[in-house]
């Protein structure tokens, strides 16, 4: 893990505030020159605490009207194939986050689809028919708020 | 809002797998001219197709180790348990996300902490402590296998 300065601070809250800002930006919104800004955005990536940037796009707008979270059990633990039923839910295009968690449930999915119609289509055939997979709950997500990193 | 055709389909897909890319270089691997290229991405993002840039902080990297995503019923009576809930989920620091959902749970959200310990303060003073909560469920985060907010364009 590196050190952090409140300087590296700074830069981390102005790009979660806003991933679009160049080197320029971020040294104007901290205080620092554009090469300065941009030796320490790189020291950021490369130690990992940056790890990429996404582009953001507007679900709805591009027909994607529904985002559901999805809770599934696995059936018969112990005996399971946890990596084959890993690899073919990773694989699925619409499973946008897969999480392995502890409690009621053992995965937890975010699917996103054109509508509730489609995502039966892809609970049935694709989730449902994954190996090992018991009881499921799905959840769609009316609202979305605050998606936003880091106390840093 | 213009329709989007396939042309603005296959931009939209080579930004998504490589945001960083400049404008010329998504021409490129779109098969199309810079100016071409350069014009559509402005148009979708003024009709607010393109929304922006996100960076991907590591939490770990920064200290926090522990997340747990809390579901959440309310308690349906009170009538403002929706609003009196949320506006005191939003003020609190350590919950990064929060989601209204259609389902079992009213409610879903993620909480960051350092470690255990600091967990169980948070659960404590803060979140046990939020409005009109009916039942809460938490599930602890083991490992993300897969994290992307691409769509299957």
């Amino acid at each position: 893990m590196i050190d952090l300065d409140d300087l590296d601070r700074a830069i981390l809250r102005a790009l979660a505030a806003d991933g679009g800002l160049n080197a320029k930006q971020v040294g104007e919104a901290v205080g620092l020159s554009q090469p300065a800004a941009w030796r320490r955005i790189r020291r950021l990536e490369e130690a990992g605490v940056i790890r990429g940037r996404r582009l953001v796009l507007d679900r709805a707008k591009l027909g994607f009207g529904v985002t559901v979270y999805v809770g599934v059990r696995l059936a018969a633990k112990g005996r399971l194939d946890l990596e084959g039923f890993e690899r073919a839910v990773t694989a699925i295009p619409e499973v946008q986050v897969v999480q392995h968690v502890l409690g009621v449930f053992d995965y937890r999915l975010r699917v996103v689809a054109r509508d509730l119609s489609d995502f039966e289509r892809i609970l049935r055939r694709r989730i449902m028919t994954l190996p090992g997979v018991g009881a499921v709950e799905s959840n769609v997500m009316l609202s979305e708020e605050k998606d936003q990193p880091p106390l840093v | 809002m213009q329709v989007l055709d396939d042309i603005d389909r296959r931009i939209l897909r080579v930004m998504q797998e490589d945001p960083g890319l400049a404008v010329a270089d998504v021409a490129g691997r779109a098969r199309l001219s810079t100016g071409a290229c350069a014009r559509r991405i402005d148009r979708m993002e003024r009709d607010g197709v393109i929304l922006g840039r996100r960076v991907e902080i590591d939490r770990r990297a920064l200290g926090y180790e522990v997340r747990v995503f809390l579901r959440v019923t309310l308690d349906k009576t009170t009538p403002r348990a929706f609003d009196d809930f949320l506006a005191g989920a939003r003020a609190l620091p350590e919950v990064e996300s929060i989601q209204t959902l259609l389902g079992r749970v009213d409610v879903r959200m993620d909480v960051t902490a350092r470690d255990l310990a600091h967990y169980q303060e948070i659960y404590r003073t803060k979140i046990l402590a939020l409005p009109h909560i009916a039942e809460i469920e938490a599930l602890m985060l083991v490992s993300e296998l897969k994290s992307t907010d691409r769509l299957p364009l």
